[in-house]
Order: C-alpha cells, then sequence, then structure tokens
C-alpha cells in the first residue's frame, strides 16, 4: 500500500506558524509569538490568527490585513528583550485609521509573549 | 511560553489529537486542555469541548482572569472514492481549500501517478482502506466510481463514522437503487439520508472541473453548518 499524502501544500489559513516557530527556537533563534485574542467588527483575521518573529523581525504569519503587523512586531522586540508578555490595544476610529492602521474600522486585541 | 508547552502542542498536533491551548491574558499561564479526551466538567474545560467543537478560538472570563481558548484541531481530511476524471480536479481544489485528500481506487488503470501527479493513491479495496483511514467527525467521504462493487464497501463504513459530509455520485435513479441495497444490509432511513445524492450543490455543473466545484461547496457548506449546529447546541 502506498502512503497516504495530501496533494498540494495546505492553504495560507492552514499555516503551520506554531511549528514553524518551534523550528526557529530549535535552531537557537529568539522568537517571540503574537496570537488575536478578540475582535471586534470587521476584521480579517479570527481570533487565534497567529504570528511568529525572531529577534531580526523576520516573521511568519498574520494577525491582520497588513495594518498592524508593524507595530505589533515593534513590541514583539521589547517583549524578546524583557520577557514580559503584553496585551496590545489597536482599536481606532476611522478618521485615525489610516495612521494606526486598521482602515477597516474594526478592532483587535492581541497578546504577544516569548517563546522560553 | 514555556518549551514544554510548545513542544507538546507540536507533537500532540503531528499525532492528530485536538488540543486547546489556554492562555491567561492577566498572568500569561498557559496550560494544554485536550477538550474530547478529558471528560472533566469546569467552565474552562466545557468553554474548550465548546471552542473546539465550533472550530472557534475565544475568550473565557474565569475568577483569575481572562482565559483565552486557542483551538488546535485536527486537519480537515477528504476521501474520494474513486480515481475518476472528477477527482483529479476534485484533488486539487479540496487541497487548496485545506483539506488533506486521499484517493481510494483498486483498479490500477485508474490510480496512475500519470492520472495523479504528487498524490498517492490507495488501491486496497475501499472497506479495507476506509478502514485504515478512519473516517471521523473531520472528515468528507465522496464516493465518485458509479460502481456498487467499489463505492458501496467505501459507504458502508462511511456510515458507521462519523463522516462530517458523506456523498455517492448518481442520478436520483442510481440513489434509489443505491438506497435498497443499503436498507437491504440493515441500515436505517434515516441514517442512508447521511448519503447526499445526487451529490453536490445544485449549480448546474456540467463538466468534470464544474462538478468538483459543487462537491467542495456542498463539503464547505456542509462543514460550516456542523459546526453552527454544534455552537447551538
Amino acid at each position: 500500500m502506498n502512503d497516504v499524502t495530501a496533494a498540494a501544500p495546505r492553504s495560507f489559513e492552514t499555516e503551520d506558524v506554531l511549528g514553524i516557530a518551534h523550528a526557529w527556537k530549535a535552531e537557537g533563534r529568539k522568537v517571540a509569538l503574537a496570537t488575536v485574542v478578540t475582535t471586534w467588527g470587521s476584521n480579517p483575521r479570527p481570533a487565534g490568527s497567529m504570528l511568529a518573529v525572531d529577534s531580526k523581525t523576520q516573521f511568519c504569519g498574520s494577525v491582520s490585513g497588513g495594518c498592524i503587523e508593524g507595530a505589533v512586531i515593534r513590541e514583539a522586540m521589547d517583549v524578546i528583550e524583557d520577557g514580559k508578555p503584553r496585551l496590545l490595544d489597536f482599536g481606532v476610529t476611522d478618521t485615525q485609521a489610516w495612521d494606526v492602521g486598521l482602515a477597516c474600522g474594526g478592532k483587535v486585541q492581541v497578546f504577544v509573549e516569548r517563546l522560553d | 511560553m514555556e518549551r514544554e508547552i510548545l513542544n507538546r502542542i507540536v507533537q500532540d498536533r503531528a499525532a492528530g489529537r485536538s488540543v486547546v491551548l489556554a492562555k491567561n491574558l492577566t498572568s500569561g499561564r498557559n496550560i494544554v486542555l485536550y477538550p474530547f479526551e478529558n471528560t472533566e466538567k469546569s467552565p474552562i474545560v466545557d468553554a474548550a469541548r465548546e471552542a473546539a467543537s465550533s472550530d472557534t478560538s475565544g475568550s473565557v472570563a474565569a475568577a483569575d482572569g481572562t482565559w483565552f481558548l486557542q483551538v488546535f484541531n485536527p486537519a480537515l481530511r477528504m476521501i474520494l472514492v474513486g480515481a475518476v476524471h472528477i477527482s483529479q480536479p476534485l484533488t486539487r481544489m479540496a487541497a487548496m481549500a485545506g483539506y488533506e485528500v486521499t484517493v481510494i481506487d483498486p483498479r490500477r488503470a485508474f490510480a496512475t501517478e500519470a492520472r495523479f501527479p504528487g498524490l498517492t493513491v490507495l488501491t486496497d479495496w475501499p472497506d479495507e482502506a476506509m478502514e485504515k483511514l478512519k473516517p471521523n467527525r473531520r472528515t468528507a467521504v465522496v464516493a465518485l466510481t458509479h460502481d456498487p462493487k467499489i463505492d458501496d464497501p467505501a459507504l458502508l463504513v462511511a456510515l458507521k463514522s462519523d463522516a462530517f459530509y458523506i456523498g455517492a455520485l448518481g442520478s436520483s435513479k442510481t440513489h434509489a437503487k443505491r438506497k435498497e441495497r443499503m436498507l437491504a444490509a440493515g441500515f436505517s432511513e434515516a441514517t442512508f439520508n447521511r448519503i447526499r445524492g445526487p451529490v453536490g450543490l445544485k449549480i448546474g455543473a456540467r463538466s468534470p472541473a464544474e462538478i468538483a466545484v459543487a462537491v467542495l461547496a456542498e463539503v464547505i457548506q456542509a462543514q460550516h453548518a456542523t459546526e453552527k449546529a454544534k455552537e447551538a447546541a
């Protein structure tokens, strides 16, 4: 009997961010993990979506449609440094949206922690 | 997050277990829960079971703060019985939609590498292949050969499983004959009615690729309907 295999790589929705973070950690890289924990209103990424980033700002996964990744990665550098987890709020009015990033008008809470 | 926690989740996922990572948003403490193995009655375990059933991560309030419950369910699977023309586009489309796809066909002329590049096809008899694959609540089974000798043994195993979707290709007439055979095999009408036939959403599909779209759409609809029903329950 042949092996059971999938025809193609998994879709982007099922990207194994945790597995990648685990592999980076095993290579000795310093890694932080950001997880979407709450969303309100329109949001491209549901609760549970993850982004892993190393101390050189290489990252995989996403926590929004690309709007807040930059801010999350900046915070993650501090988390990697001091090891203290942070709960970040991104909630903005439509007029502020372009500055902070959530042009869709939604709100999102992201938990950032270091992998020890 | 502690290294043991991360290692454990990575291992559990490789083993195909349903896992919920509970994260205390105040203290940062992480615990690992097994919602379908742990029968304990506690607010957090109950919430984890609900979250895993509906495949939806979310928060739950407790005395020691808010816990975020992150669901890691095993991959959705699709088992296609028949390495037929429809299966060729369907394997590719289903893989793009995130399904792990397996094709079963004992006819080696159909089950060739040239027809399914990169995809391994099981050439066991369908009942044996199905027993090995063990369809579960995250599995869709679609019988596509038109041949009762091949389709029926697979459907019999599927009907005894928790597969969230069971479909079989064939006209209403073919499906009526299938029903006679299944009832004669001892299945109740209610059980037989789990089989969707004629298969696929009614979008006027004609070509194999169009039929593949109709089938995949019906599978996706069934999967989300199952989640909704579990949420409501």
